[in-house]
């Protein structure tokens, strides 16, 4: 299965501004040029974005 | 090999996941993508399960915890991993990775541990203040205290007991090192350390992720030296390893990373990190864990089994 990516736009779930997307994949973190919320691409077909969750503590590398 | 099947277990795709994928793709790779927040492991299945095909199975999970357990699963279902369980559960808890470097002679700064506040006080005065205080899972400089005197050791060992899980009582006690307001993040695949940078900060906390400046630090023969041994300590890999300078002792490992992230480290050292952990998943997939370690037949390292059972290392 190859990567799939999708450009677009996609409306910023925190200050509803729409958000350029160019080759992006599902799960990607991105950011809004707006407001600076870190949003979560959820879907690819039709693009959406989410905010992206909140760190827990056993996040790292 | 014909076609080498690669999966790639993950969170969330970040800018080192993108590069990793583009990296694999210029091999004519085609990756499956696992994503972590949707699996379902049958984990009494060792035989029909559904991940025996893949040649190499590339760890990338944000949490810790499910990258643990994946790895454990996976590795005892007899799948090949980048890294393995093994390298997993002593990279992502600090104590375990100070015990293993220390069992295996790397330098290091002196840790104590000790699980009542009563006792991690004592430890405390006696490295001397400032002290540094850590929790033994976690990352990118969250949570640190530097402790400069009895008071706030007191009063950080009560918050910890009090608010934190049962973690936090795990008292993880590191000596304070005087840094030239750097450290060294290096990286390590198999046995060769293939580049490095500085991170520079006025802050005590280095880290990239809390603002430290990169640049790069050239690979000296020392910097390899204790690279090597250190990541041949945690049982191998693909690795990031962090380095203090003591001006009296040399090369200190503060810690050693397992899914390391390298976004800010290879425009710095001019080095294409992803395409090296391309190459090393690829000589797993080929030809095994110790072969692509470098490690002659026989002479991989035999690490203490700790939280995992035999059977951890792919």
């Amino acid at each position: 299965m190859a990567v799939q990516t999708a450009s677009g736009q996609a409306a910023c779930p925190e200050c509803f501004a729409e958000v350029a997307l160019t080759n992006v994949m599902q799960n990607e973190i991105t950011q809004c040029p707006g407001c600076g919320a870190e949003l979560e691409i959820t879907s690819i077909a039709p693009l959406a974005l989410t905010l992206a969750p909140q760190e827990e503590e056993d996040w790292g590398e | 090999m014909s076609k080498v099947r690669v999966g790639v277990l993950y969170s969330r795709v970040r800018v080192e996941e993108k590069l990793l994928f583009e990296a694999f793709d210029r091999r004519g790779i085609s990756l499956d993508l696992l994503d972590d927040q949707k699996l379902i492991f049958d984990i009494t299945d060792v035989r029909n399960h559904p991940f025996r095909d893949y040649d190499v199975i590339v760890e990338r999970c944000i949490n810790h915890s499910r990258a643990l357990y994946s790895l454990k699963i996976l590795n005892d279902q007899g799948v090949k991993t980048v890294n393995t369980a093994l390298v997993a559960d002593i990279c992502g808890n600090k104590l375990m990775t100070t015990s293993a470097l220390a069992a295996a002679g790397v330098p290091q700064p002196k840790v104590l541990v000790a699980y009542t506040p009563e006792s991690a006080l004592e430890a405390i005065e006696q490295l001397g203040y400032p002290a540094v205080l850590k929790p033994t899972v976690g990352s990118w400089g969250r949570l640190l205290s530097k402790v400069n005197d009895r008071d706030a050791a007191e009063a950080i060992l009560e918050h910890k007991e009090t608010l934190g899980s049962y973690h936090h009582s795990i008292f993880y006690i590191q000596e304070y090192v005087k840094k030239p307001g750097r450290d060294i993040r290096a990286f390590q695949v198999g046995s060769e350390t293939i580049c490095a940078i500085y991170r520079t900060s006025p802050n005590w906390i280095t880290n990239t992720a809390r603002g430290g400046a990169s640049s790069n630090c050239p690979i000296t023969p020392e910097i390899a030296d204790i690279c090597t041994r250190a990541g041949r300590a945690v049982g191998g890999g693909v690795v990031a390893i962090d380095l203090f300078e003591d001006p009296d002792r040399g090369l200190l490992v503060n810690e050693v990373n397992y899914t390391m992230e390298f976004r800010n480290s290879i425009a710095p050292t001019n080095v294409d990190i992803p395409e090296r952990m391309v190459d090393f998943c690829l000589k797993v997939a080929a030809d095994g864990w110790d072969a692509a370690n470098g490690w002659p037949q026989g002479a991989a390292p035999h690490l203490a089994a700790i939280s995992l059972a035999d059977g951890a290392s792919a």
